[in-house]
């Protein structure tokens, strides 16, 4: 028996006694995957992620037939708020935009009738105000909605070819203010890093903590088990649980919010243990400090705050000071985050988030080293 | 178990031989050069007043403290550099239960097992759930069982890897009398065996069990030996006093110079002092009707209590001072 190196036999057991501890523990079960399903209520459903009837202007430089029908079919939509006594020129609807007493300003150009019934797919300019970029995501999906619609009246006969795609007008969008332009759909997925963050961290901040208040720390430090072994032990039943979270997340990302997932779901699920790593070591080496259940969970929630703020996940990395990119850099919800948005929602493959694999697997190996360091062997 | 880190020690050679082991918290010396040796097979009690410092010593033993100085060997090796190597041989009971409440009996022995590489793991298992009688109970919580059989438990799960030294921290606190005989049985057979076993207690006697003690006061050693030694050495002389209304008269007796001790015993009183020959004198005017005196050995417990009083601890000498 190895005295001084890892060994399996022991890391297994203690993985199992853990794996049993949690069965047993139906409580904080329940929680963990409560969670998911709170905070996709708060983020999903209660924050209103789809609001009708912005205010627009429309800038109109052609009064065709074809430009009438477009505007009429934004009117009837329900997304545009067009009655606005607006501003008439240029120059007044973009300082309007600016006050953010409009949302978009459309403009049509001139000619834009007779362009689009020769079939030469006139511009259509959106210019929206993206610095609330939840509030433009779904408008914006919709007016390509609207497109396909308003001249079905108009593009018949010799036209019809027009009504196949690509749409007879090319619609522009133009995100000022957060040329990011992060849509809702951004909020999502990020739930997976949050909720992996949140609960993760807390419930291996207590598991040490829990061994030394109940006494049991004194029975294991007396057995021959390793500090890695007991670290490791406690991190992979845990892995399990957040696997379970992804799930539900993504779940309720594809059939309840209907966030599109054009990149590849395997890939995310071998990247993710990385990252729950990550906060697991984390909540490892809060208990090892941590004197009792208490404190671990304040110093649970004290790491959670710069997460989620700075990470990215409420406001725009980019929009944020130099300062807060810095401390935000190094959290691994920021490097999760274009991770798991990456693959998601554009597409990403391995060779775009590597970076962020290496940030996350430096993290992973520092906080290790810093819970090994600070495990204690004896009880001194 | 593998024999990696087994060291070969001579049969004669001591199982714990540790010389000026010390132990301060933050300025308060806890453990004060305590020197201890203890031979194989033998039972060694170690005795002492609450916070008296046996389990910070058991702790120092295996590896669970680190002594602030002093040196020596446990099972053959080193106490400062091998703690590792003697952890793997020592079966550490806790004065507090630390298995596992919301494991079961059997996941708590299992898991252990699994820690010490434990071969024929089940088998051991059952074994010593037949041995505790603990097998009907082997599904049930641990937390859930009364205290003396969380006792149980907790010996058997020590006993588990096949420890060379056992270290028990006041293991029948709150066990019943059968189960205690049944657990002194059970020690003695394991010493038989060739097993090294340091029991800590509070009971007369269980101390009466062990084939030699230590009497720990507030750091120091005291004494250690047979019992038939240490109360030899004491040459504290008893007194029993019986009679109607003896109580009465102990705060009277407890006054005399001679007199350092008087102690209920039973229905009547122990009177003990360390010069017999002034003892004598020194109580004559109560030697008569209705108390009736007898010379009686002294016991354990008297020398205990007197060793107790002799030692230079404020919380003592204001106790002295009360009674
Ligand atoms: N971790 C610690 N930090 C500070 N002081 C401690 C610590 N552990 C023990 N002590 C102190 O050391 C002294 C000896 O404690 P110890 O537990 O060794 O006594 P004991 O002989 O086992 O007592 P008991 O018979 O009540 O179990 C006590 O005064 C206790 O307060
Ligand atoms: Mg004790």
């Amino acid at each position: 028996m190895s005295l001084h190196r890892f060994t399996w036999h022991r890391f297994a057991a203690v993985v199992r006694k853990e794996f049993i501890q949690m069965r047993r523990d139906r409580m904080t079960f329940g929680m963990m995957v409560g969670i998911p399903f709170l905070q996709l209520i708060l983020f999903g459903f209660a924050i209103n992620t789809d609001p009708h009837t912005l205010p627009t202007v429309v800038v109109a430089n052609d009064t065709s037939p074809m430009a009438r029908s477009l505007v009429g079919a934004m009117r009837a939509s329900e997304y545009f708020d067009l009655t606005r006594p607006g501003p008439q020129t240029d120059a007044e609807a973009r300082q309007a935009l600016k006050r953010g007493r409009v949302q978009f300003i459309l403009t049509i150009p001139e000619h834009f009738g007779r362009d689009l019934v020769q079939g030469i797919r006139p511009a259509l300019l959106l210019e929206a105000d993206a610095s609330d970029p939840m509030a433009i995501g779904n408008a914006v999906s919709a007016l390509r909605g609207i497109m396909d619609q308003a001249w079905e009246r108009d593009l018949q006969g010799p036209l019809d070819y027009l009504r196949r795609p690509p749409p007879p007008a090319d619609l522009r969008v133009h995100r000022v203010f957060n040329p990011e332009g992060e849509t809702v759909f951004n909020v999502v997925p990020g739930l997976i890093g949050v909720i992996l963050t949140m609960t993760l961290i807390l419930i291996t901040a207590l598991a040490i903590t829990r061994e030394k208040e109940r006494g049991t720390m004194e029975h294991l430090l007396a057995s021959p088990v390793r500090p890695l072994e007991v670290m490791t032990g406690k991190i992979v039943p845990y892995i399990v649980v957040g696997y379970i979270q992804i799930v539900i997340v993504l779940l309720a990302a594809r059939f309840i919010f209907q966030v599109p997932m054009v990149g590849s779901i395997p890939l995310l699920l071998i990247l993710a243990p990385l990252f729950m790593a990550c906060n697991l070591a984390v909540g490892i080496t809060f208990s090892t400090i941590a004197r009792n259940q208490l404190q671990a969970v304040q110093m649970s929630f004290f790491f959670f705050l710069p997460s989620i703020l700075l990470s990215g996940f409420m406001f725009p990395y980019r929009g944020m000071p130099e300062w807060a990119q810095a401390v935000g850099a190094l959290l691994p919800l920021t490097h999760f985050l274009p991770i798991v948005r990456g693959i998601l929602l554009k597409g990403n493959g391995l060779p775009e988030v590597l970076p962020h694999v290496w940030a996350l697997l430096v993290f992973l190996a520092v906080i290790l080293s810093i819970g090994l360091k600070r495990y204690r062997q004896t009880l001194d | 178990m593998g024999l990696a880190g087994v060291r070969a020690v001579s049969a004669l050679a001591p199982v714990i031989d540790v010389q000026g082991v010390t132990k301060r918290f933050d300025d308060r010396t806890v453990v004060d050069r305590v020197d201890l040796r203890v031979e194989r097979g033998e039972i060694y009690g170690f005795l002492g007043p609450n916070g008296s410092g046996k389990t910070t010593f058991i702790r120092m033993l295996c590896g669970l403290l680190t002594p602030d100085a002093g040196s020596g060997t446990c099972l053959g090796f080193d106490l400062l550099r091998e703690q590792r190597e003697i952890r793997l041989h020592v079966g550490y009971m806790t004065q507090r239960f630390s298995l596992y409440d919301d494991l079961t009996v059997r996941e708590n022995l299992d898991f252990v097992g699994r820690l010490y590489d434990v071969p024929r793991r089940n088998e051991m298992v059952d074994e010593e759930l037949v041995e505790l009688g603990l097998t009907t109970r082997q599904h049930q919580l641990a937390g859930t069982l009364s205290g003396g059989w969380k006792q149980r438990l907790a010996l058997s799960a020590c006993l588990l890897h096949r420890p060379r030294l056992l270290l028990l921290d006041e293991p029948t606190a709150g066990v019943d009398p059968q189960a205690r005989r049944d657990f002194w049985e059970k020690i003695h057979d394991l010493a038989t065996k060739g097993l090294t076993v340091l029991i800590s207690t509070h009971y007369m006697d269980e101390a009466e069990r062990c084939h030699r003690l230590a009497y720990l006061a507030y750091g120091h050693l005291l004494t250690h030996g047979t019992a038939d030694d240490i109360i030899r050495e004491s040459r504290l002389c008893t007194w029993q006093v019986d009679g109607p209304g003896v109580a009465q008269i102990a705060g009277d007796l407890r006054r005399l110079p001679a007199v350092t001790q008087v102690a209920a015993f039973g229905t009547g009183l122990h009177v003990s002092g360390t010069d017999a020959a002034a003892l004598e004198r020194d109580t004559a005017p109560f030697h008569r009707a209705p108390w009736r005196w007898s010379r009686t050995d002294s016991g354990l417990e008297d020398v205990f209590i007197h060793l107790m009083q002799s030692v230079p601890d404020n919380a003592t000498r204001e106790k002295k001072k009360e009674t």
